[in-house]
């Protein structure tokens, strides 16, 4: 392959895998932005699934696709306060409650989803906005500003979110009620009451992630489409230390991972990729780390040492210690 | 004993009135019908032994709890807290005795932390000069961009009464503020908290130590089983002798009788010992420890020196990084707990209702724990319960054990009561040395006294004990040598007769003795 060819590779490769990395982007944002606050939901798969379906049902029925987006965002969210009641102010136990989530997700996005699957009516997708100023620029203008709305969305959700964490007396509170919840209720900041609430933003992160699948990333609507995304997400979250900019080039980088065996199998005259084997152990990938993160990351010791929020999945009562 | 109205009524104005207070938690009466009147510009001691209920009646008043019935006054105003949030709006401040902050942030970011302002944007290098200025003018000094889990037990203290000041409190309200401080710590907290009452504030000291609260507070309340038994006594009216039995309700013996010691031959030692802690950190580092048969050695320090990880280590429970440790003069640093237990290795574990019992298990079954392996207990490869149970009744009687039989389930048993079962256990497999890690925290007065006698009594019978105690009375009156542990280091060993708080107090802080 000579130079244009490669370049062609690598640029390809960087815009599929930002674009194929959002989806799992918000999903990671949103689950972190839930476990700060101290709440662990295992759910993210099946709130994404229901995103998805919802996202996809509600353009195809509407024609808009943004009516989908809010659609999506809300039935997410609305499945996620199953989970923040049922954890939240009933105190049961976080992984128990977010694998039924997972499962309830799952089963109900199929259930309801089936007459969507193969509607080949095509349904209203999200426009793609590329800058026909920037996008001449190499490299970077492809990568950054050919893209899908979502993707873009993505880019600017980053910051946002970093800010809010670090730099807003709200998100001082966030990381207060995950650490430390009997001192952040100590000095007057409601715990339930905003562990709720960043529940339900996870959930409508978890919404978004979905809907930017089933509307944008790969248009349409399969059972089980997500394909794991939700568990790389609760993986990632952890690989990256809680922290929201490392979750980012982590996603993106699960982008391309993932966007890897399509793109090798254009790339012939590499003698170790034309075994056909190969695509499917880099599919693999993904799940293997995820694998390996949950393994290591359920360490006690090992996750304080990366950041862990102290109060994660532990229930507040207070006056009990 | 004097009657609450024996007192001249003090001339301040009050700050804090509260009446026919009662507060029932399932199956106790935490606070029975009790009045509580704190003034302006005063320290008012609050003592009584765990569980008198203290800080119930305070965390009330700081609006943690609801009470059932009863009422109070604030500056002459009926109040009505309910949540800390309303306590914090009309100036009452806790620091509570685990304290409330957020490990993960710097100093200004807890103090900011709940602040109606800044309402969104948190500007830190502001926050950060508000609160440089404000613990310069109290006196509590702590570098503000500092994170919390950076600093001492004595700066984390600081940082939650300027929490509490930077909220406008007038009220302060501290729980066992000196359990975890050096001497001179305590003396420097003590000198803060007078210039506060000193400009009209009132702060409420809750306490068990008798000589701290004589020596602080201008008034005293006492509290026993939930009830008032004296209140606002002046300090100066009442001696260490009278506060004691009153929180007692019996005459207490507070000196120890202890017979000049007899050590023989070295039965635990340690060199060159480093063990990790649970961050990974070297926790205990280069310790040389030496205890002989017939001697109690003290292991003194502020929390968090090293303590738990070196009786832990010592037990068998945590891996030896280097170093080595040994058991009757042969090296155990790799032996199994099984191999030290049957070398004669006793352990009172600091966490008892964790570590030390199966709280599930009967009284019986948590005694047989170690013995259960041999006989008389161990029938081939069966377990003989009625001598078991036999030999839980002769402990209980001889241990002076309440419970209502043997097979009584020991999660269910007090404090006092649980902790006579595990030296009774330990007691019994005849040990030559003895690891004893905080024996008395969180015991009553009775109770302290029986491990007391039982571990001079040990010591008296040959056994070699460590005693590792945050209480440095305990430690001065029971040890023969103590060694004071800073940062996970020895820093110096002093002989019984030449310890006093003040010297052990600068090895806590880290100075090292000259003999060292």
């Amino acid at each position: 392959m000579n130079a244009a060819g490669w370049h062609t590779f690598v640029v390809g490769l960087l815009a599929a895998g930002v674009a194929r990395g959002t989806p799992i982007l918000f999903a990671t944002l949103g689950e972190l932005i839930t476990e700060r606050a101290g709440v662990l939901n295992l759910g993210v798969e099946g709130m994404m699934l229901v995103g998805a379906m919802t996202g996809y049902g509600v353009a195809d029925a509407t024609g808009s696709a943004w009516l989908g987006l809010l659609a999506a965002m809300g039935a997410a969210a609305a499945l996620s306060l199953v989970h923040a009641i049922a954890v939240v102010v009933l105190r049961a136990d976080q992984v128990v409650s977010g694998l039924a989530i997972t499962f309830l997700g799952t089963g109900l996005s199929a259930v309801i989803g089936a007459p969507l699957v193969d509607s080949k009516a095509a349904a209203a997708r999200l426009p793609s906005a590329s800058i026909p100023a920037l996008r001449g620029i190499p490299i970077v203008g492809p990568v950054l500003f050919d893209q899908n709305i979502v993707v873009i969305l993505g880019f600017l959700v980053v910051p946002v979110v970093w800010y809010y964490l670090y730099r807003t007396r709200a998100g001082l509170h966030l990381r207060a009620i995950g650490e430390h919840p009997a001192a952040a209720d100590s000095v007057g900041i409601g715990v339930v009451s905003q562990r709720i609430a960043y529940v339900a933003v996870g959930g409508v992160f978890a919404g978004m992630a979905g809907a930017s699948l089933s509307l944008a990333v790969t248009p349409g609507w399969v059972e089980g489409m997500t394909a794991g995304q939700g568990w790389i997400a609760v993986g990632l979250v952890i690989f990256a230390g809680w922290d929201p900019v490392r979750a980012a080039i982590g996603a993106w980088l699960f982008g391309a991972i993932r966007r890897l065996p399509l793109d090798l199998q254009g790339v012939p005259d590499l003698p170790l990729f034309r075994n056909p084997n190969l695509g499917y152990f880099l599919n693999m990938l993904p799940y293997l780390f995820t694998i390996v993160v949950l393994i290591v990351g359920s360490r006690e010791s090992f996750r304080r040492r990366l950041g862990a929020p102290a109060g994660l999945g532990l229930p507040f009562v207070r006056g009990r210690r | 004993m004097a009657l609450p109205s024996d007192y001249p009524e003090p001339q301040q104005p009050a700050a804090v009135a509260m009446r026919s207070v009662c507060k029932r938690f399932p199956g106790v009466v935490a606070n029975d019908d009790v009045d509580f009147d704190l003034r302006e510009g005063e320290i008012h001691a609050l003592l009584g032994e765990n569980g008198a209920g203290k800080s119930t009646l305070m965390s009330i008043l700081a609006g943690l709890y609801q009470p059932d019935s009863g009422s109070i006054r604030l500056h002459g105003e009926l109040v009505r807290f309910r949540s800390p949030r309303d306590a914090i709006a009309r100036g009452i401040g806790m620091v509570h005795q685990q304290f409330m902050l957020v490990s993960s942030l710097t100093v200004a970011e807890n103090v900011a932390l709940g602040m109606p302002e800044p309402r969104f944007l948190v500007a830190r290098s502001r926050i950060e000069r508000e609160v440089h200025a404000l613990s310069e003018r109290h006196g509590l000094h702590v570098d503000p961009s500092a994170f919390v889990w950076q600093l001492s037990v004595g700066e984390q203290q600081r940082v939650e009464i300027l929490k509490a000041l930077h909220r406008g409190a007038r009220v302060l309200v501290l729980d066992e503020p000196t359990a975890v401080l050096s001497p001179q710590e305590v003396a420097a907290m003590f000198e803060a908290l007078r210039a506060l009452v000193d400009e009209g504030r009132s702060v409420v000291l809750i306490s068990h130590k008798l000589d701290e609260v004589l020596r602080a507070a201008d008034r005293l309340t006492v509290m026993r089983h939930g009830r008032i038994v004296a209140s606002g006594m002046p300090a100066r009216w009442t001696t260490r002798e009278e506060l004691a039995r009153t929180m007692v309700g019996r005459p207490v013996l507070l000196d120890l009788q202890k017979k000049p010691a007899s050590p023989g031959d070295a039965v635990l030692r340690t060199s060159h010992l480093a063990v990790r802690g649970d961050k990974g950190l070297l926790s205990v580092r280069d310790l040389d420890l030496e205890v002989r048969a017939g001697e109690i050695v003290g292991i003194a320090g502020v929390a968090g020196s090293g303590q738990r990880e070196l009786s832990e280590a010592l037990a068998g429970l945590r891996p030896v990084e280097s170093g080595a440790v040994e058991l009757g003069g042969r090296d155990a640093t790799r032996w199994t707990t099984r191999e030290r237990i049957d070398a004669g290795l006793g352990y009172v574990p600091e966490d008892r209702a964790v570590e030390g019992a199966v709280g599930a298990l009967g009284i019986d079954e948590n005694l047989a724990l170690k013995a259960y392996r041999k006989p008389p207990l161990a029938r081939g490869w069966q377990i003989d319960r009625e001598k078991m149970t036999q030999i839980a009744k002769e402990r209980i009687r001889e241990f002076d054990i309440a419970a209502p039989g043997p097979s009584t389930a020991a999660g269910t048993l007090s404090g006092g009561n649980l902790q006579k079962v595990i030296l009774a256990r330990e007691l019994s497999a005849g040990p030559k040395a003895l690891v004893a890690a905080q024996p008395t925290r969180g015991l009553d007065i009775g109770a302290t006294e029986t491990v007391h006698k039982l571990l001079l009594g040990l010591r008296d019978k040959g056994v070699g004990v460590l005693l590792i105690s945050e209480d440095l009375e305990e430690i001065l009156s029971l040890s023969d040598r103590i060694v004071v542990m800073c940062q996970g280091r020895a820093t110096g060993t002093l002989s019984a007769q030449d310890a006093n708080p003040e010297a052990i107090g600068l090895m806590m802080g880290g100075a090292a003795s000259e003999d060292a």
